[in-house]
């Protein structure tokens, strides 16, 4: 018998979060994602966790901020402009430790833009998401079933480097629904197990013989905010090593390799079907985590049969181009297809683009 | 021999790093003495703002987090209902609490958080360097007003025990000063009922400082202590504001 239920993105994300025992959601009202400040005020009373709507997108990651400092797995949501909001507060996150899991259901931009899908985000998710020079975990679902499963994970990642972990999601995850089998509801006393094994570092109240909980984003002394970076660069290296998530789709023999994530990797993927129908060699890398970027899978890539790699993304001007290009290393030449503002890539655009390139044009 | 009068265990003898004439210094003392009499020390936890109040993270015991600037009343928010036996403070200047942070202190006492808010008001910026406050009075100077606080300019000086006071859930309000040792000890006693009320249950309690700022003011100590009650005290009477039992 199968378990699976049909769930909209936003709602699927939010239940995967309590279900991986987020016990404190704040968030602010913006399109596309208030389904998950929505969901959350339903669900978390039901579990004993806190729902609270901030009066705005600052003051609810300041909550999270809080509440994360207080042990608690704790989540907030926005889309693009209200991320833009929540900068500080991220780099606080990252500054002083607290580990928190955000969501960014992506919309056209730059401004307010439109509350369309679009991936013009990039930039800002894997190389600025605050000032500070700071790096996240960014894990990039392309389906409702990968949203879910990396939300649940997402909890686990923020814990055991108490960092903040980024959901890139856009408006097209946000909104559609798909079946999917939800993780495992993990148990009161498992949430309470897991809160208190942050109590040791925690701003809780400690007795003297303790050593008192201390989340510092910042330093009097330059040496030791030095110190402190270079124990976070550490910490950033290793994920290079050790979490990198990637789907790589027929690299062996392909001659044209698209790299793309997200709701364009889905698009993409039913190009490739097409083009492959038609015999055209066309592989794939998506990255699952744009942050740390899969740079090693572009070495899998056979470029004595490569003619082009083709970066497609939802982003004018292209952003997630410039981590090809140094992966790529020159071996190849890159291209890219692309459309923005909330509108979507079009499967007969990538395939016209393969053909152009593959054929010299010829349909 | 008997010691009549110790240190509180909750300043760790690190150095405070406080100007001198400051009341930073006092009011960390008050706040320490309270806790230990309460008998919470130990499960208390203060989200400390941005500004001269960050000397003091490293010289007190207590757990602490120093929130982003004016955003203290949101963390503590988050803290305090998720962990609603810790003790959760906020320690803030007026820069931050009347300023930057005007939304989230007036939310958070508008939601009616169970926390102690304590508001330093010495009516400058001092860190940066005394620039114009929301609580500057008419005619003082700043860097950012050379010309001293304009009106046409620059606005009133913010009254924000009043302005809280408009809202219907928070449960004390009480100004307060540090300029003499009869005032420290109402101090005190505020900042105890304040507390006492999180320990109750009852809900959000403010708790207004007025403080001398003789390095930012250009002011001797002594010359701070006479613009404070002769200046600062006029425009921010002393006194409970509210006090719902």
């Amino acid at each position: 018998m199968s378990n699976k239920v049909f769930m909209k993105g936003c709602e699927a994300i939010a239940e995967a979060a309590v279900r991986a025992g987020c016990r404190f959601y704040a968030g602010y009202p913006i399109t596309p994602q208030n389904e998950i400040p929505e969901y959350m005020a339903r669900r978390q009373p039901q579990v004993g966790g806190v729902f609270v709507q901030g009066e705005s997108e600052i003051a609810s990651i300041n909550m999270v901020y809080g509440a994360g400092a207080g042990g608690t797995r704790s989540m907030t949501s926005s889309s693009s402009v209200g991320i833009s909001l929540k900068s500080e507060g991220i780099s606080y996150c990252a500054g002083a430790k607290v580990p928190m899991v955000y969501v960014n259901m992506q919309r056209g931009g730059p401004g307010v833009g439109t509350i369309q899908a679009a991936q013009q985000d990039y930039f800002q998710a894997t190389k600025a998401s605050g000032n500070g020079g700071f790096k996240m975990i960014v894990l990039a679902p392309s389906t409702v079933q990968e949203a879910v499963d990396m939300t649940y994970q997402a909890f686990d990642l923020a814990e055991r480097d108490r960092s903040p972990v980024l959901i890139l999601g856009d408006g097209v995850i946000g909104t559609i629904m798909e079946p999917v089998v939800l993780p495992e509801m993990k148990s009161d006393e498992e949430v309470a197990a897991m809160k208190a094994a942050n109590r040791e570092w925690a701003i809780v109240g400690h007795s003297r013989d303790e050593k008192r909980g201390f989340l510092d984003p910042g330093y009097w002394s330059t040496d030791m905010q030095e110190a402190h970076c270079i124990e976070l660069d550490a910490m950033y290296r290793s994920w290079e090593e050790n979490d990198v998530q990637v789907e790589e789709l027929s690299l062996d023999d392909a001659e044209l390799v698209f790299v793309a994530y997200g709701t364009s990797a889905r698009i993409a993927r039913s190009a490739i079907e097409l083009l492959r129908a038609d015999g055209l060699k066309v592989g794939m890398i998506r990255p699952k985590t744009l942050s740390p970027f899969p740079v090693k899978s572009f070495d899998k890539i056979n470029y004595q049969l490569c003619k082009c790699i083709l970066d497609i993304e939802m982003s004018i001007p292209a952003q997630m181009l410039f981590d090809v290009r140094l992966a790529v290393k020159e071996r190849c030449a890159v291209d890219t297809c692309l459309r923005s503002g909330g509108n979507l890539i079009e499967r007969d655009d990538i395939i016209r683009k393969a053909r152009e390139i593959l054929n010299g044009g010829a349909e | 021999m008997e010691a009549v009068y110790t240190r509180t265990n909750t300043l760790n003898g690190n150095l405070l790093g406080f100007c001198p004439g400051c009341m930073h210094g006092t009011t960390f003392k008050l706040i320490g003495e309270v806790l230990e009499e309460l008998g919470v020390d130990s499960k208390a936890s203060c989200v400390l703002a941005i500004g001269c109040c960050g000397l003091a993270q490293e010289a007190v015991s207590y757990d602490l987090a120093t929130a982003p600037h004016g955003r203290a009343a949101a963390a503590a928010t988050g803290l305090k209902r998720t962990n609603p036996d810790t003790i959760v403070f906020t320690y803030q200047g007026d820069g931050d609490l009347a300023s930057i942070g005007l939304a989230e202190t007036i939310h958070a006492a508008n939601r009616g958080e169970n926390i102690t808010v304590i508001f330093i008001n010495n009516g400058i910026y001092g860190m940066t360097g005394g620039q114009l406050a929301p609580t500057t009075l008419v005619g003082m100077k700043a860097t950012t007003a050379p010309g001293g606080r304009d009106p046409k300019q620059h606005g009133y000086p913010l009254h924000m025990a009043e302005i809280i006071n408009q809202l219907v859930a928070p449960v004390y309000i009480e100004r307060v000063s540090c300029n003499n040792p009869a005032n420290v000890r109402k101090a005190k006693n505020a900042i105890r009922k304040a507390f006492q009320n999180q320990i109750d249950g009852k809900g959000y309690s403010f708790v207004e400082v007025m403080t001398s700022c003789p390095t930012n003011w250009g002011l001797s100590p002594e010359k701070s202590l006479k613009f404070l009650e002769e200046n600062m005290m006029k425009e921010f009477p002393l006194g409970v504001i509210r006090d719902n039992r």
